[in-house]
């Protein structure tokens, strides 16, 4: 059952095409927590990318794509492949890997400049965000 | 690489796509500054370069074009305090022996760093080099107000020079060390430099107008810290960024690099001290 659905760790995560086609926390998403994402945090989505639903906040970005009617031209199993790690989809694309914890040239401490200690890399989203991000975008529909 | 379905729609504003820089011509004291010139060939990626001052608000661009406005100019004043200032066992300033004032060293700047005695040097090394071993003073810290200081008013004696750092023969090495830097993507967010100064200048990145990270004016005032801004502090800052274990201030791979970015500048005016937002 959904409750006790076990996460897809980042290292086991399949990619076909960039897809991955279940969800990587077991659970659906929460569309509204995903738009909050988008925004802040570790998302931050928008630093790169605009998005016209999420015109209410200032500073949208133009180093991505809008994202607009992204939930036409994808399916949800792409768009989940997209947000965990783009460069599947996209070769050597400079999006971000939401959800990657290993490869990495110099990993710091978050945004401290220190190097990454011992503990063990945490993925920019955890697997129940990215769902979040992915039930966020599946609604980004053109008219 | 495959075509995507959103590129059809939405190429415009994509990497490299983008000339968003203004037009406006830079004059300072009635003297035009080059802002904009033809890539030299060994900047591979672009075919013209531009100064960052082409890419901030005319508020800002203002600041600069008058130096009763530009508020760097109050710590140039201090740097001449310095230069003039007795400190150390010698009891020497830097006055004592350059006796024609900062005016001596008009167009090193321009072409700084270089290569002595088959070591990398910037301008750091040479102020620090001066107080500690023929004024017996302590060496000043990197990004420290003294420091930036002096580094600012020796600089400004090449504003209007073009850069022309040399990156042949001896210097050679140190430049594709640099290089690689520029390339390599670092920490979890996996950026490089060249993925922002150099695919996505132009391109807004949230709030902030990318531009392609020319460090022909620095030391640079930012009004946001209220001070001058060494070129390694802003190395770091955009390293840390991308949430990488940055390089330190001084280290071998920052003075590589700084090599590497100024040479990507050759051809561009000094702007020393600019004004940044
Ligand atoms: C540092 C910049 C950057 C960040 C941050 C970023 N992206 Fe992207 N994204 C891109 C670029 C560039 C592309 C275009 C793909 C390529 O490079 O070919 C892209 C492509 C996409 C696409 C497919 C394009 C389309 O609409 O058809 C989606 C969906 C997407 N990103 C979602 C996200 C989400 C969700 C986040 C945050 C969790 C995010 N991006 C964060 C740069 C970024
Ligand atoms: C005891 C004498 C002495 C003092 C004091 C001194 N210098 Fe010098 N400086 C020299 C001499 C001699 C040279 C030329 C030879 C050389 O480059 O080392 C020089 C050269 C320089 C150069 C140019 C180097 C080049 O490559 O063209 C700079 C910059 C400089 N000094 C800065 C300073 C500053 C800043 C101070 C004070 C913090 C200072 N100096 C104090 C003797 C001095
Ligand atoms: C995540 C994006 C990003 C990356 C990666 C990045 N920078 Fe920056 N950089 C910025 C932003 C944003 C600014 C402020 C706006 C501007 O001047 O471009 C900036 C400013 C600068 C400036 C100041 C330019 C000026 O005219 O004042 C320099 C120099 C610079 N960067 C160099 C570098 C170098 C060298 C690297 C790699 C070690 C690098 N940057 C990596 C985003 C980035």
């Amino acid at each position: 059952t959904a409750a006790s659905a076990e996460a897809v760790k980042p290292t086991q995560v399949v990619f076909e095409d960039g897809a991955i086609s279940a969800s990587l926390s077991g659970m659906p998403g929460d569309a509204a927590n995903g738009a909050a994402l988008m925004n802040k945090g570790s998302g931050n989505c928008i630093a790169c990318h605009s998005v016209s639903a999420l015109s209410d906040l200032p500073f949208h970005g133009e180093v991505g794509p809008p994202l607009d009617g992204a939930g036409d031209r994808w399916s949800e199993a792409d768009l989940r492949g997209i947000v965990a790690d783009a460069k599947m989809m996209f070769d050597g694309t400079v999006m971000p890997s939401f959800y990657k914890t290993s490869g990495f040239t110099r990993l710091g401490d978050a945004y401290t400049g220190k190097a990454h200690g011992e503990d063990e890399v945490q993925p920019l989203l955890t697997a129940q965000e990215i769902e979040d991000v992915v039930a966020f975008l599946v609604t980004l529909k053109d008219e | 690489m495959n075509l995507k379905p959103w590129m059809a729609a939405a190429f415009v504003g994509m990497a490299g796509v983008a000339i968003a820089q203004d037009d406006s011509t830079l004059s300072i004291d009635g003297e035009d500054f080059v802002t904009e010139t033809a890539a030299p060939a060994h900047v591979e990626n672009l075919s013209t370069i531009y100064s960052g001052w082409r890419f901030r608000t005319p508020e800002t661009q203002a600041l600069q074009e008058d130096d009763f406005d530009n508020p760097a100019m109050i710590f140039v004043d201090q740097g001449m305090d310095l230069f003039n200032a007795v400190d150390g066992a010698e009891g020497k300033s830097c006055a004592s022996c350059h006796k024609g004032g900062p005016e001596e060293f008009v167009g090193l700047h321009a072409t700084m760093p270089k290569v002595v005695d088959g070591k990398l040097i910037v301008m750091e090394d040479l102020i620090n080099t001066h107080r500690v071993e023929v004024m017996g003073a302590e060496p000043w810290k990197w990004s420290g107000a003294d420091m930036q200081a002096m580094v600012a008013l020796i600089g400004l004696q090449s504003r209007g020079m073009p850069m022309e750092v040399a990156i042949d023969g001896e210097a050679a090495p140190f430049w594709e060390k640099g290089k690689e830097i520029y390339y390599t993507r670092y920490g979890q967010l996996e950026l490089s430099c060249s993925n922002c100064h150099e695919d996505n200048y132009g391109n807004m990145i949230r709030a902030d107008h990318l531009s392609q990270g020319m460090i022909n004016g620095f030391p640079t005032y930012r009004l946001k810290q209220a001070k001058l801004i060494s070129r390694h502090n802003r190395f770091r800052g955009c390293i840390r960024d991308t949430r990488a274990e940055t390089f330190a201030e001084g280290s071998d791979e920052f003075k590589a690099l700084e090599l590497y970015v100024a040479s990507r500048a050759n051809g561009l005016d000094v702007e020393t001290p600019a004004v940044r937002q």
